[in-house]
């Protein structure tokens, strides 16, 4: 077996140093009858071409998103990343190495961490961030957790617009913690009024700005009437670039700021691995969950920097601890900020340009479509359409015409009334072809009725 | 002098070594921060300006400066190479963390992960153009449940840690079922669990009774059962265990928890030293997380990402999180909701770390049921000759006795040295090693828990050896100096983790102007 060094002679060698007869007698603590007296039912071993293969047959079943039109996000956004960025995280010293607790040969993990933190403070308009989360949804949930330390309350009200997994994510944590959630009914339109629906025992309000159907919304008032009572406002993104166009939550008053960082940095990966991004205030940092990289020197007197703040952690505390978490998304989190570094400000607000550009051409011609109405008004990069037709059924008949139109609301809402409604994206990595097609297709489509 | 008479150690000493102009010393580079070096109006990646167009941001649009710097490719391939060179890994030498499983990632893993077909895969797309993908989880999930003798397995926890709360969420809602959730709210757990497993349980409301362990490091079952009462909602135990024990009384502790109406978690961190030598599935076990950043080679990247997929019983499997791939063959699809079913929730959004599982598949295929069983008594085999060549020098917690893929020491053998277990730790980094884990289990006194895995030769084996050995009978015979100074050849000598701690400065910040 190509990965194991050892031969039958050095284990012979071995087990003579150890004092063992066979390697079973190494293993006699497993009780006789458990076991595994016979062959695991798997196949053989394979080699590299074998391997290769059978993976790329199963990979080839797949329509990889970059083959055909491609307009859906909801969650996750397929950016264009520099090849530089994957050359990088592959450095072994990068991508094969543990999390940094021997802090004097691990300067490169825990640099690149303090740089990332810095950046996601200054994307969120934040004042600190942590090390990264394991992607949005979790993150989302923590910050639900860590508002219930602060205000000693434990009720969340979730937003409509927060993406419908998220809330499932915060309502299955919840419900499992004894904690009152309360989920407004989803809001195509951001009609709802959230403020009323915050009282003295609220912890926090949930809000995704651009929301789970594309609307830009104005977090500021919310912010208002949730300090008013008490309450701290967690300001949720799932698109990370929006934030190089549209205000950060820091700016609009959050006390809290989470979301999904991979549309920087990180490829579509079919759902995972992701990297969380989650922000607060200073003040607010010893209730944190996570990792925090810090700055320090050394017994030279150097610039050095060390995971710190650990009291809070689960090695530490125990029971006691801000969170369970330990491993989280290092290696997302570094392709994240080496993006953001290749990008700079300047490339940021030219990349959210580009988006938002794409975005508003698409929506212009479905407007031009009878019977599409574009639903949403202020938008980044996604909006939400009403289509005349079920839009699941179109999306499938997109989807063998070759495209690959969005995200129809029953499927992640299937009772909630909205079958009529896709979720539609466009980054830069569509073409105005690409996207005159999809226009065309779908106008195409309603006219016949979907019979083909 | 070491043992193979290659000098590590400058002859001169420390004191007589010159400083450099740019602080750098040859190949060890000190590289500023992006924030010292970038400019906002820098970029590496070249974007054309959209043609003129009509925004629809509203009064959202971002006026203020974000304060984000840019490189230019070359400078930021430089910044990040130069920052890579200050770090160990496991591509560069053995690395024995123990629970913590650095063996080989394999680079076929990183292509196959990368293939269009998964990487550049949404979601969410329409379920007829994801069959390759649903075929590839499925498989895998089909191959961890082979290995492990279980029902069914819930692939969506993102880390270990994500996996216990998976697997603990999944009892408390079978104990719901069973309209026993408010009056079963205790977890025992065994003081050398890892922390992560109290904290687990306390996030969802379950309080910790702790479970001694006997003398020889293992739980008994009698142990076990006098904790044992109606408010106990489950036993979470590590096997094997974190003094690198498999816990040879399992069977009896599982019937015991049965017994008493409760559910038995095994936190699966340590599986690599068991696979195909037995099934938690025959154990007794109820659910167990599988990190395959671990026991699958997943690469830990500087701190993930992982994988936690949990393996479940019979009896709790109708509970499983959602999603959950149905269907057989051609026909694969996805239970992305409860769907009628028992489903507790949903851990996180979409089906979990994909990238990963790809890899772990690889890693599976690669080796086969007996590479794989292979794999593990190599592990096994070469903590033992590490700890077998070890002890007449070191002291063990629970002498001299075979342990499992992991080798325990502790610090009485440093008793009369005046040196710590951390001494000991940072030399080792001056000889060109990664430490061990220490004070950790923390049951065991300046705990060293040395887990050198499967990937390594015995040439590497042995030079490791000598190196301990010599730096033991160093510490031994009073050189204190080599100990307390250590490291010296680091990138960095020891920071001062109090004023971090005191004086947090967790960002960058534009310096004031005096």
């Amino acid at each position: 077996m190509r990965y194991l060094p050892l031969d039958a002679a050095d284990r012979a060698q071995m087990l003579a140093r150890v004092g063992a007869p066979d390697i079973d007698a190494l293993f006699a603590d497993i009780p006789a009858a458990k076991r595994l007296n016979r062959p695991l039912d798997l196949p053989g071993g394979m080699s590299e071409i074998e391997v290769e293969r059978r993976l790329t047959r199963m990979a080839a079943r797949n329509v990889a998103a970059g083959s055909v039109p491609f307009f859906l996000g909801a969650g996750a956004y397929r950016h264009h990343v520099p090849a530089t960025v994957d050359h990088l995280i592959q450095r072994s010293e990068f991508l094969t190495s543990y999390t940094p607790y021997q802090p004097e040969i691990a300067q490169g993990t825990l640099q690149v961490l303090f740089e990332f933190q810095t950046q996601v403070a200054a994307l969120t308009g934040m004042e600190v961030a942590n090390a990264s989360m394991y992607d949005g949804s979790t993150a989302c949930a923590e910050a639900i957790l860590m508002a219930h330390r602060l205000t000693r309350r434990r009720k969340a009200v979730l937003s409509g617009g927060l993406h419908p997994q998220y809330s499932d994510v915060a309502a299955t944590l919840g419900g499992m913690a004894d904690e009152e959630i309360v989920r407004l009914p989803l809001d195509p339109h951001a009609s709802e009024d959230i403020a009323a629906a915050i009282d003295d025992e609220t912890s926090c309000v949930v809000v995704q700005s651009p929301d789970f159907f594309g609307n830009l919304r104005d977090l500021e008032p919310i912010a208002a009437a949730a300090h008013a009572k008490g309450a701290l406002l967690v300001a949720v993104f799932t698109e990370a670039v929006s934030l190089g166009a549209v205000r950060s939550p820091g700016e609009m008053a959050a006390d809290i700021a989470v979301g999904e960082g991979q549309s920087i940095g990180n490829a579509l990966n079919f759902g995972g691995p992701y990297v969380g991004l989650f922000a607060t205030r200073l003040k607010n940092v010893r209730q944190a969950p996570g990792r925090l990289a810090g700055e320090t020197v050394d017994a030279d007197g150097r610039r050095s920097f060390v995971l710190t703040l650990s009291t809070r952690e689960q090695h530490i505390r125990r029971e006691k601890a801000t969170s369970n978490i330990c491993t989280n998304s290092g290696l997302c989190a570094l392709a994240f900020s080496i993006h953001l570094t290749l990008l700079g400000e300047a490339g940021l607000r030219r990349l959210a340009a580009l988006n938002h550009a794409a975005a508003v051409d698409l929506a212009g011609r479905f407007g031009a479509i009878p019977g599409v109405d574009v639903l949403t008004e202020a938008f980044f990069n996604e909006f939400t359409i009403r289509t005349p037709r079920p839009a699941a059924a179109l999306i499938d008949e997109l989807a063998a015409r070759g495209i690959v139109g969005g995200l129809p609301v029953s499927r992640l809402a299937p009772n909630a009334g909205l079958d009529d409604l896709i979720v539609v994206a466009a980054t830069e990595t569509s073409t105005p072809d690409d996207r005159r097609s999809y226009a065309e297709t779908l106008a195409q489509l309603l006219q016949t009725g979907g019979k083909r | 002098m070491n043992n193979q008479g290659r000098p590590t150690r400058p002859s001169g000493g420390e004191t007589t070594r010159r400083g450099t102009f740019t602080g750098n010393r040859a190949l060890d580079m000190e590289e500023a921060l992006i924030f010292e070096t970038g400019r906002l109006d820098a970029t590496g990646v070249d974007l054309e300006a959209p043609a003129p167009f009509a925004s629809k941001l509203g009064a959202h649009a971002r006026s203020a400066a974000i304060g984000l710097p840019g490189l230019t490719e070359p400078e930021a391939v430089r910044h990040y190479v130069r920052l890579s060179r200050n770090n160990y890994a496991i591509d560069a030498g053995l690395y024995p963390l123990g629970s913590c499983t650095m063996k080989h990632n394999p680079r076929l893993n990183e292509k196959m992960a990368r293939l269009p077909g998964f990487a550049d895969l949404h979601p969410l797309q329409p379920i007829s153009t994801v069959q390759g993908a649903l075929e590839l989880i499925d498989a895998l999930a089909q191959a961890l449940l082979t290995l492990t003798g279980m029902s069914a397995v819930a692939m969506s926890p993102k880390a270990g840690a994500h996996g216990e709360l998976c697997g603990m969420m999944t009892i408390k809602a079978a104990l719901a079922a069973r309209g026993e959730d408010k009056t079963r709210t205790v977890v025992l757990v065994p003081d050398s669990a890892h922390g992560t497993n109290p904290a687990t349980a306390a996030l969802i409301g379950l309080s910790v009774r702790a479970v001694p362990a006997e003398a020889d490091g293992v739980v008994s079952a009698e142990a076990v059962e006098a904790a044992l009462a109606p408010d106990v909602a489950a036993i979470m135990l590590t096997n094997p265990n974190t003094c690198g024990l498999f816990e040879r009384n399992i069977v009896e502790i599982a019937d015991a928890v049965h017994a008493a109406g409760a559910y038995f978690y095994c936190d699966g961190a340590n599986f690599n030293a068991v696979m195909g030598k037995t099934r938690p599935g025959d154990l007794g076990v109820d659910a167990m997380h599988i990190n395959l950043h671990k026991t699958f080679s997943t690469p830990h990247g500087g701190g993930g990402p992982g994988a936690g997929p949990v393996v479940l019983s019979a009896r709790l499997a109708p509970f499983a999180p959602a999603p959950s791939i149905v269907g057989t063959g051609d026909a694969l699809s996805l239970a992305e909701h409860h769907e009628g079913r028992q489903a507790f929730g949903r851990m996180s959004a979409f089906h979990g770390q994909m990238g990963m599982f790809v890899r772990a598949l690889a890693y599976i295929l690669s080796h086969g049921g007996d590479g794989l069983r292979q794999a593990s008594e190599d592990a096994v085999l070469s903590a033992n000759y590490v700890r077998a060549s070890l002890i007449d020098l070191m002291s063990a917690p629970f002498g001299d006795r075979p342990c499992m893929h992991e080798a325990l020491f502790d610090d009485r053998w440093l008793k009369d040295t005046g040196l710590t277990t951390l001494d000991f730790a940072k030399a080792m980094i001056d000889e060109g090693y990664h430490p061990m884990t220490v004070y950790f289990p923390l049951v065991v006194h300046g705990a060293m828990l040395i887990e050198p895995t499967e990937s390594e030769s015995k040439a590497s084996l042995d030079l490791f050896i000598m190196t301990l050995r010599d730096l033991a009978m160093g510490a031994l015979g009073g050189e204190r100096e080599r100990f307390v100074a250590a490291p010296v050849h680091a990138p960095r000598r020891r920071l001062d983790e109090t004023r971090a701690a005191r004086q947090p400065t967790l960002r960058w910040a534009k310096p004031t102007p005096a």
